[in-house]
């Protein structure tokens, strides 16, 4: 227990300092002005979001191999956590967006990408609710998620090739283009909170999922008696 | 080879069942037709519109069709729990995929085929030059629907409002196949129409990576 | 083997994973009484026919036994039809079939590769006397081939008395065994059926 709140103490710290060195240590850039320290934080949840997605997937890898419930326990939550992030992404891209361009929203490949992916883990998690047995519903949805992670490149890909047939205004450029060396150690340091920060999520969430399932077997005990 | 001659045991019973009774495709090409009528309500079909949002219009109908269509592909092993059957008849459970995709394909295609003199018709374009290459995206595209479309169906078929998860697990995982085609179709109904074959490539990518998925994860799939 | 337990005990299951259709959570089958033993033929007659309801009783058979490998599918499936007595109405739908009918059906199908283990669960439900005398005859006959037979019963009957060995389960596990001592009456009387 008290790991688990070291863990959530650092990663709540983390973020606090992230957030203060994004608006108060990082240089205003140029020609956006203070909004585009939204970045920081848009960029580096993005960022958390994925790599939280590719530990999804290996959970529902190892749980088609080797049929353990913590493996399901940890690709729900971790599909969580990462519809999380990418909700997060798709609300701070557009209120970016909206001072910058004076467009909410821009059917750019990155920003199209991101959405049908977010759509994707929603789809997941609706499965999820959708099969009543527990074996039959972690089998069912580590399949889906393969299913959808190995799609996500491929839709990547083909909406920028889309893209490409018809430009369209971008709603930011790579991370970590074009930023100078304060911007760079400022963004990275968020990228290492917000890493933090799902870390302590994805913690915090595989446990309730252990405590919902322990819950469940004594009441099916209870009942057997 | 032993997979390939029970999946052709199987195609050969999934085609003449359909056959018989037909419903499967009748309801399908009505429905891609009824599609294709409404949809054209929200724009007006003049020869320019069409070209630009006819090809799209197309394979949106296609699509929702065929996320009808691919319901009842395992949910008819469940009646009789012929799906055990197969299981144990067949060594490999990847015949039975081959077999239900090839399917699901030759159904696709001849549901497009018969809609696109209809389509050429309600929008005044003409597909008579290009046919070899539409005939090349049709394939390449039903392949890719069905191959994911059968997989899903066998996940969706576990799960309760099946009827609405099917297409909306479907869809999203098609987004590839519905961008790409819907530009190679454009660029082929141009008034100088040319072959993406870039995009041509992509599609083929898709139906190999998920044929493989679906080759090394099938066995799992149809698991009990 | 006749297997009898009440509704639950497992006994579906059993067969389901012997037949190699449902994965065990824990343990492991062999065949021959050796791991390495390659999988034998296996026919599995369960609750549902498996057969298809659109399609003819001859094209059904045939159609199982191609899938299966067989060779001379057509020659096989007519030998198959006579021999449960369904010759005459072998072009009909399946779907017209009553439940006895059905059920000769289903273990034609479960012959067609000509089985050494065949597996039975609960056979005899929805039976008419007829039928239930007709397969009883037919299991005698299956048994005397020397082919291996698991079958789950509800209750004593004629044809739980065909076995070489009968066992009960409760709650997934076997409790009685005839190799072990028990009775055949009792196995059943107690399952309660």
């Amino acid at each position: 227990m008290t790991k688990r709140v070291l863990l959530g103490v650092v990663a709540i710290g983390l973020v606090a300092c992230a957030a203060y060195a994004s608006f108060y240590i990082a240089p205003e850039e140029r020609t956006m002005g203070a909004i585009q320290k939204i970045f920081y934080f848009h960029a580096s949840t993005a960022w958390a979001g994925e790599t939280t997605f590719f530990v999804c997937f290996l959970a529902n890898l190892l749980y088609i191999w080797k049929r353990k419930p913590q493996f399901d326990w940890l690709g729900v939550t971790c599909a969580e956590v990462g519809a999380a992030c990418i909700t997060v992404v798709l609300i701070t891209g557009p209120i970016w967006a909206r001072p910058v361009w004076g467009i909410w929203w821009t059917w750019d490949a990155r920003l199209t990408s991101t959405f049908v992916l977010w759509i994707l883990y929603i789809c997941y998690l609706l499965l999820r609710t959708l099969v009543d047995e527990p074996d039959r519903r972690a089998l069912m949805s580590a399949l889906f998620g393969v299913f959808a992670f190995i799609d996500v490149p491929i839709v990547f890909g083909a909406i920028r090739w889309w893209r490409t047939q018809h430009p369209a205004p971008v709603i930011m450029g790579g991370p970590g283009s074009g930023l100078e060396p304060t911007m760079k150690a400022v963004f990275f340091f968020n990228v290492l909170a917000m890493h933090l920060f799902a870390a302590f999520l994805i913690v915090e969430r595989y446990f309730l999922e252990k405590t919902k399932h322990d819950v469940e077997l004594l009441r099916q005990e209870a009942e057997a008696r | 080879m032993a997979l390939l001659s029970r999946a052709a045991v199987l195609l050969g019973k999934e085609v003449r069942t359909e056959f018989r009774s037909r419903e499967l495709l009748s309801t399908t090409i009505v429905f891609v037709l009824v599609v294709v009528v409404v949809f054209s309500f929200t724009f007006d079909p003049s020869s320019n519109e069409s070209r630009r949002f006819g090809p799209g219009l197309l394979w949106m109908a296609f699509l929702f069709a065929a996320s009808l269509m691919l319901q009842p592909c395992f949910l008819r092993e469940q009646v009789n729990d012929t799906l055990s059957a197969l299981r144990l008849a067949v060594s490999d459970p990847f015949a039975i995929f081959l077999a239900k995709i090839s399917a699901n394909t030759l159904f696709l295609l001849l549901t497009e085929l018969l809609m696109l003199p209809v389509f050429a018709a309600l929008f005044n374009v003409s597909f008579a030059a290009q046919l070899p290459g539409i005939l090349l995206t049709f394939f390449l595209g039903s392949l890719g629907i069905s191959v994911v479309g059968t997989a899903l169906a066998v996940i969706s078929a576990q799960a309760r409002m099946r009827e609405l998860l099917l297409p909306l697990l479907l869809l999203p995982l098609l987004t590839p196949i519905l961008v790409v085609s819907t530009e190679v179709t454009i660029r082929l109904m141009q008034p100088e129409p040319y072959m993406e074959w870039k995009g041509i490539g992509l599609m083929a990518g898709f139906d190999v990576v998920f044929l493989t998925v679906l080759w090394l994860f099938g066995e799992y799939l149809l698991e009990e | 083997m006749a297997i009898a337990g009440r509704n639950g005990s497992g006994k579906t299951t059993l067969l389901r994973v012997a037949a190699q259709l449902v994965r065990p959570t824990r343990g492991s089958i062999s065949f021959c009484g050796g791991a390495d033993h390659p999988k034998p033929q296996i026919g599995f007659v369960g609750h549902s026919t498996m057969v298809y309801d659109e399609l003819t009783a001859a094209e059904n058979l045939i159609f199982f036994a191609k899938l299966q490998g067989v060779t001379e599918a057509k020659t096989r499936a007519d030998e198959l039809l006579r021999e449960v007595g369904l010759e005459d109405r072998k072009d009909s739908l399946v779907r017209t079939f009553s439940r006895g009918m059905r059920q000769r059906v289903a273990i034609a199908r479960a012959l067609l590769a000509q089985p050494s283990l065949l597996l039975f669960d609960e056979p005899a439900t929805g039976l008419d006397a007829e039928s239930s005398a007709w397969l009883t005859e037919h299991v005698r006959k299956l048994r005397d081939t020397r082919c291996t037979i698991l079958m789950s019963l509800h209750g004593e009957s004629p044809m739980a008395r065909l076995a070489t060995r009968a066992v009960r389960l409760e709650g997934g596990s076997v409790i009685a065994d005839t190799q072990r001592g028990a009775m055949l009456q009792s196995i059943f009387a107690a399952a309660g059926c």
